[in-house]
């Protein structure tokens, strides 16, 4: 029989790994990617990755990275992937360092670990607050070698549109459009793997990058993948606002010792320097002593709305706090966080060596995703996930440190997968309707090309992300949620009649943003529409109005499918696997 | 009160050979305002100062944090990232045009390839074993780590290649970004069984000989990358490769 032929969707780390390892076994892989593969959103992640390799003596195990992880995501994710995970974390770290990652290092030369939040131990290894940028990197040269070779053809500057399935359903390639050209074309596959990042920009302003969509998984759940957890978004607690996206200050800043304050009096104006310590407020560490600043995510931000919108302390009474380096000396904060300090100096003006940087939370990271079985792949046969795009590592929250190590790894357990079934595939019959997926999508583009309404996509867009950033992020009320579902179904009688200012056919990035808007709407409600059920608190998940968690109802996975009706994608519960660490309360005020 | 409004001039280019026309462009400032947003604005209101419908601008762009590499443009005349180009920061109209060296695809976009075949051309990877799991990798000291890690943080943004005089297609120049990367692999203690073959790569036209020091590269990097120290280490190194390989025979 023929070689088999994979596509992957996607050239961040998910994406990247599972290359390697198809190219590796000797498999044959086609590469697609919106951006050149070595400017994927990975390159954003700033802190470490985390893997329990104990080089200080800590005790650090993979089974306490177990416990924090499945501890710190309050129990809902399951339970043999990511234990999985962490026992493989260390060996990841190795090849990595092998690989020529410029991690920091001790004087005997070893990798440097530090901390990060969720855990007691230094766990995360990092180079400098670049790591994702490195990690990114030793992925993309190795892809490069094995482009060298042949064994990988990329397709930069190509937008998945959607999968190709054949009359029993199972995936035989993909339709993308090239977004130079505008040419739409179908390539045929034996299996696809999607590492296709977050959806951050359903969220209007986010700290993800402009291509963060999650146009590919709303494609694949609109032609019947299961969307597992869409409710569970990660809002970071520190970010910096501004006029064109949140960027993002990374958690290592806390790592390293950052600590987080307010003055202690509402509308306090004296300069920071005139604030004596008493009359500081270090909420963070009186609230939680034994974790102080580096509490979960999920802990940190909902802190830092209390402080702000509930006891009126945000610095001059703008919903800011900040976060102060200014103690520690030039020379280690240059060696540890120089890029990020870099960044803040860059797009404020302050230099937080000398000035405590102003933050606020913004959305970050989406834990929810295209449901994956435990080998990667989803509902539709032959369509693989891995990375930010499937739901399996995170549960209700993530663990700072632990996005990177879950992309490689579920990268890492994709392609060979992908690879296994492909070669196992029958032979298609016929066009395996490649024809009539070519038209369908054709279809789409004539109908959006020749629309002559009078809306424009990217305010459509505003209003989107405005009304998600209201009402489904930090604090959810079912009320607030409601209107949100509303809106986005009035977003979407509206996306009707889009009219685009552009009807050319090079380069046309109104066009393809439309497409992408369009896929955003229908997977937003997946959102809403999953907080509102969840009536509970569960790790990013909270509302005031269910203050618990109640294991006996929500101890499950959401598993929403698409319906095409106006009430919305249809909702079903998963048993969670938790056969090896019993659930327990969730509390960081204290050891756990 | 009047609103404080930005002015924009922007370099307009339907595709390759289509003329290029200047379009001006009066936006309310806002503070933070960079001139990423400000596309982002002329996107949700396509409108030039003088009331014309348009179209929106096509650029490239994602991480928006200055590490991506992608949003390199011409701004004021100086090649820089649009991301982190604050308008307050610059003088106006802000000229806003597309690096000029690199084939144009439209209006702000353009093709930046070459880098990347370049980087294959030059072998820039560590070429391990396999992915299996082989223990730990060399030790490596922290002024060793201390000294690779600022090249490896070149973003390939191209500002390097744009602003040098003698990157063009007449010497064929592979220019500074690449040749850093040389230096930041045969530095590496696996990286550098490869060491021959990179040095050889820049030994002959479009090579290395082509650099012509002007210094413009070091100047325009965005990451401060040590362009000119990496370019004269390795200048040193071909030349002994070459002398090496000419004793060979």
């Amino acid at each position: 029989m023929a070689a088999p032929r994979i596509i992957v969707v996607g050239g961040g780390l998910a994406g990247l790994a599972a290359v390697i390892k198809i190219a590796e076994a000797g498999g044959t892989v086609d590469l697609f990617s919106i951006v050149p593969v070595k400017r994927s959103h990975s390159v954003c992640a700033q802190g470490g990755i985390n893997a329990a390799k104990n080089l200080k003596g800590e005790g650090d195990t993979p089974a306490l990275h177990f416990d924090d992880t499945i501890y710190g995501g309050d129990f809902l994710a399951n339970q043999t992937p990511v234990k999985a995970m962490c026992e493989a974390a260390p060996a990841i770290i190795d090849l990595l360092d092998r690989m020529g990652v410029p991690f920091n290092r001790t004087p005997e030369g070893l990798l440097d670990f530090r901390r990060f939040g969720g855990t007691l131990f230094n766990r995360t290894a990092f180079a400098g607050a670049t790591t994702g940028q490195q990690l990114l990197y030793a992925l993309d040269e190795q892809v490069r070698r094995y482009e060298a070779e042949g064994k990988v053809k990329k397709y930069e500057g190509w937008e998945f549109l959607s999968a190709v399935l054949d009359s029993k359903g199972q995936a035989r390639g993909i339709t993308a459009l090239d977004l130079r050209t505008m040419e739409l074309r179908s390539f045929a596959a034996d299996a696809i793997i999607l590492a296709t990042g977050g959806i951050g920009a359903i969220f209007g302003k986010s700290t993800n990058s402009v291509v963060c969509t999650g146009s590919a998984q709303s494609a694949i759940f609109q032609q019947g993948a299961y969307y597992a957890n869409g409710e569970l978004v990660q809002v970071h607690p520190t970010a910096i606002p501004g006029e064109d996206k949140l960027r993002l200050m990374s958690e290592s800043a806390r790592g390293e010792g950052g600590r987080v304050w307010v003055p202690r009096t509402p509308g306090d104006k004296r300069p920071f320097k005139q604030i004596p310590e008493a009359e500081r407020f270090y909420f963070l560490e009186e609230w939680y002593p034994k974790y102080g600043n580096l509490v979960p995510r999920d802990v940190a931000t909902r802190a830092i709305f209390k402080v702000v919108y509930e006891e009126g302390l945000g610095i001059d009474g703008q919903p800011m706090v900040y976060l102060d380096l200014s103690h520690i000396d030039r020379a280690t904060l240059d060696r540890k966080l120089g890029g990020i300090l870099e960044i803040y100096e860059k797009f404020v003006g302050d230099d937080p060596h000398e000035v405590p940087m102003k933050i606020f939370p913004g959305m970050h990271y989406t834990m929810g995703g295209l449901w994956v079985d435990f080998n990667q792949m989803t509902n539709i046969p032959g369509i693989f996930a891995a990375g930010e795009c499937e739901y399996q590592y995170h549960g209700a929250n993530r663990l700072g440190a632990n996005s990177l190590v879950s992309c490689i790894y579920g990268g890492f357990v994709a392609g060979p997968n992908a690879l296994a079934y492909a070669k196992s595939l029958p032979a298609a019959e016929g066009d395996a309707s490649h024809a009539a997926e070519l038209a369908r999508q054709a279809e789409i583009n004539a109908q959006l090309l020749n629309n002559n309404g009078n809306e424009n996509p990217f305010r459509l867009w505003r209003e989107l992300g405005a009304t998600m950033t209201e009402h489904a992020t930090v604090i959810r009320y079912n009320k607030g949620l409601k209107k949100a579902d509303e809106k986005i179904v009035e977003l979407l009688e509206r996306y009707k009649n889009v009219n685009l200012a552009d009807r050319s056919q090079w380069a046309n990035t109104s066009f393809a943003f439309s497409r992408q808007l369009y896929n955003m709407l229908e997977l937003a409600r997946t959102i809403t529409l999953g907080a509102m059920a969840r009536d509970e608190s569960r790790g990013a998940h909270y509302k005031p109005d269910f203050p618990d968690r109640n294991d006996e109802k929500f101890l499950k996975t959401t598993k929403a499918s698409f319906t095409g009706a106006p009430e919305g994608p249809r909702l079903e519960y998963e048993e969670v696997d938790t056969q090896f660490i019993k659930p327990r309360p969730r509390s960081y005020t204290a050891t756990k | 009160m009047a609103t404080k409004t930005v002015q924009f001039e922007i370099k307009r280019q339907a595709s390759p050979d289509a003329p290029a026309v200047w379009e001006s462009f009066e936006l309310e400032w806002r503070p933070g305002m960079n001139v990423i947003s400000a596309m982002m604005e002329i996107a949700a209101n396509p409108v030039t100062a003088d009331g014309h419908a348009t179209t929106p601008i096509t650029y490239d762009s994602n991480c928006l944090e200055e590490i991506c590499g992608s949003c390199a443009m011409r701004i004021n005349g100086k090649a820089r990232m649009a991301c982190s180009a604050l308008v307050d920061n610059l003088e106006q109209p802000i000229k806003v045009e597309p690096l000029t060296k690199f084939p144009l695809v439209r209006d702000l976009q353009v093709d930046r390839h070459v880098l990347f075949d370049n980087l294959m051309a030059v072998k820039a990877w560590v070429p391990v074993d396999g992915t299996y799991d082989l223990g730990a990798g060399p030790r490596v000291f922290p002024q060793q780590q201390e000294a690779n890690y600022p090249l490896s943080n070149c973003i390939s943004c191209t500002c390097c290649m744009e602003v040098c005089p003698q990157f063009n297609e007449d010497t064929g120049f592979v220019g500074a970004a690449t040749i850093a990367q040389v230096k930041l692999f045969n530095n590496h203690p696996t990286g550098q069984v490869f060491k021959e073959d990179r040095l050889r790569a820049l030994a002959g036209d479009g090579g290395i000989q082509e650099c012509g020091f002007a210094q413009n590269c070091v100047e325009a990097c965005p990451k401060q990358l040590p362009l000119t120290e990496a370019i004269s280490d390795i200048n040193r190194d071909v030349l002994v490769q070459k002398a090496k390989d000419f004793l060979r025979g």
